[in-house]
């Protein structure tokens, strides 16, 4: 069973389609690149699975679990849509980072509100605590920051920036994690360690979708390719297929604009 | 003499600060509200609460004591205040918070719209409320972005309190200036405005130190 399967997604805003039936399912360990021309309907896709966006249309599930189906008339509540944000993360272009916290801060916060939740926190809180930070640190020292814990955003680089809003995505575990160019905000040397982080997380065997312009990365990290152009996905496929050979002449047209 | 003035110079300013402090303690929350109805999806709400923003903002705070004290007299033939120095005052004070809190919903409308959407998205996407969003994320950046602003209209405040003598309220300069009148005296007059200095001085010090309190991060 595929752990995310999305059935003919649609998004609408007003009169204009901006998701016209988009369809894919991956795997547990998969590591999956959108590619496409700006305005085809990249982020929207993104937004959509993270309920940042209702979709119009369409159902997505995950680990057989349905988190949204149109033909469920009820309509989803807050609640419910929250919930099913715990499955997915995201990782923004602008990073997002909480400006008020220290790099620590933002990887610790929303596991320590979750945590609230949790029917032992009364009695336990600190104990629990103690394992978010304990957990936090130790995120943060994968993507390469141990030593930066204490640090403020603004005291970051763009792409030290970045490495935390990886590790803040990846504390509350989620199922799939979601990049959406995760790169086009950063100065050219500063992509490097943002992209060795991801191919880092698809050597471990993290679920990821990311929404890339870099093309040599897409095609050395990801399992599938998906190039999404006018609100579908046009071509589909190993990356070394759609990316080397494509079948279709607007994915040839799109490549060549990358080509040197 | 000396004594004398200094005495009612000082009760007299014991009034200002009066009005100093119940001003802000009305208008700042009184803002929040006025602030949200301006950002009221709904045109029916919004429209209404700008129009009375604009109004307020547009005319003169003299103006408007003096409308909201004779008003209720000279156009409705029932005078509320009736003729004692606590309608007067009270009078006054509702039109400062009206005033004021208009001013500061104003800023604080830019304070929570100048917060990036991605903040807020941020922590939706970590599975936040939007309450928790709201005090774990936003407010702290809004009270950045605002202290600046919200300190110059408090500095202004402590001398537009002086506006409240032009329907009798006995602050200080209504005090300083009777001196003229019953002694011949013009010093008590200028004197007061070490007052006013003294305490927007010690305003700009404690407004800095808030400031460098919230120094520790950039929005």
């Amino acid at each position: 069973m595929a752990l995310l399967e999305v059935k003919d997604l649609r998004k609408n805003f007003d009169s204009l389609q901006v998701l016209k039936g988009v369809s894919f399912e991956m795997d547990q360990g998969e590591t999956v690149s959108i590619i496409g021309p700006s305005g085809g309907g990249k982020t929207t896709l993104l937004r959509c699975l993270n309920f940042l966006e209702i979709p119009s249309a369409g159902s997505i599930r995950v680990k057989g679990e349905t988190l949204f189906d149109s033909a469920d008339r009820r309509g989803l509540s807050e609640r419910e849509i929250r919930q099913n944000r715990l499955h997915f993360g995201l990782v923004f272009q602008n990073f997002n980072l909480f400006p008020q916290y220290t790099a620590l801060g933002n990887v610790s916060l929303a596991p320590r509100l979750q945590a609230k939740e949790r029917p032992d926190f009364k009695a336990r809180r600190k104990e629990i605590f103690d394992q978010i930070e304990e957990h936090s640190i130790e995120l943060l020292r994968r993507v390469g920051l141990g030593d930066k814990l204490n640090y403020y955003p603004h005291q970051l680089s763009g792409g030290q920036q970045q490495r935390v809003a990886i590790a803040r995505a990846l504390a509350l575990t989620p199922d799939v994690l979601f990049f959406d160019e995760p790169t086009s905000a950063l100065d050219p040397e500063l992509t490097g360690e943002v992209l060795n982080v991801i191919r880092q997380l698809a050597r471990e065997k993290m679920t990821m979708v990311v929404v890339t312009h870099e093309m040599s990365f897409a095609e050395a990290v990801s399992d599938q390719v998906l190039f999404i152009d006018g609100g579908v996905i046009a071509e589909q496929g190993p990356p070394a297929r759609v990316l080397r050979a494509p079948l279709e002449e607007r994915t040839r047209q799109f490549l060549r604009g990358y080509e040197k | 003499m000396f004594q004398t003035v200094l005495l009612s110079l000082t009760e007299g300013f014991g009034k200002t600060l009066e009005i100093f402090a119940l001003t802000l303690l009305g208008a700042l929350p009184l803002g929040l509200i006025i602030a949200f109805g301006s950002m009221n999806r709904f045109k029916i709400i919004s429209w209404p609460v700008k129009l009375i923003i604009w109004v307020i903002r547009g005319t003169p705070l003299m103006l408007q004591l003096i409308i909201i004290y004779y008003g209720p007299g000279l156009i409705l033939g029932n005078n509320w205040w009736g003729s004692g120095a606590s309608g007067r005052f009270t009078a006054a004070m509702i039109a400062f918070i009206f005033n004021y809190a208009c001013y500061f919903s104003e800023i604080y409308r830019g304070g929570i719209e100048g917060v990036p959407k991605g903040q807020r998205e941020a922590g939706q996407v970590l599975g936040m409320t939007n309450t928790q969003i709201f005090f774990r994320v936003t407010l702290l950046q809004v009270v950045k972005r605002i202290i600046p602003p919200i300190g110059n209209e408090v500095i202004t405040l402590v001398k537009d309190t002086s506006l409240a003598r032009i329907i009798s309220v006995y602050e200080i300069i209504w005090n300083g200036q009777a001196f003229i009148k019953s002694q011949g005296l013009i010093w008590p007059l200028f004197f007061t405005g070490l007052y006013y200095l003294l305490f927007s001085g010690a305003l700009t010090l404690l407004l800095g130190w808030v400031e460098k309190k919230l120094d520790y991060f950039k929005v």
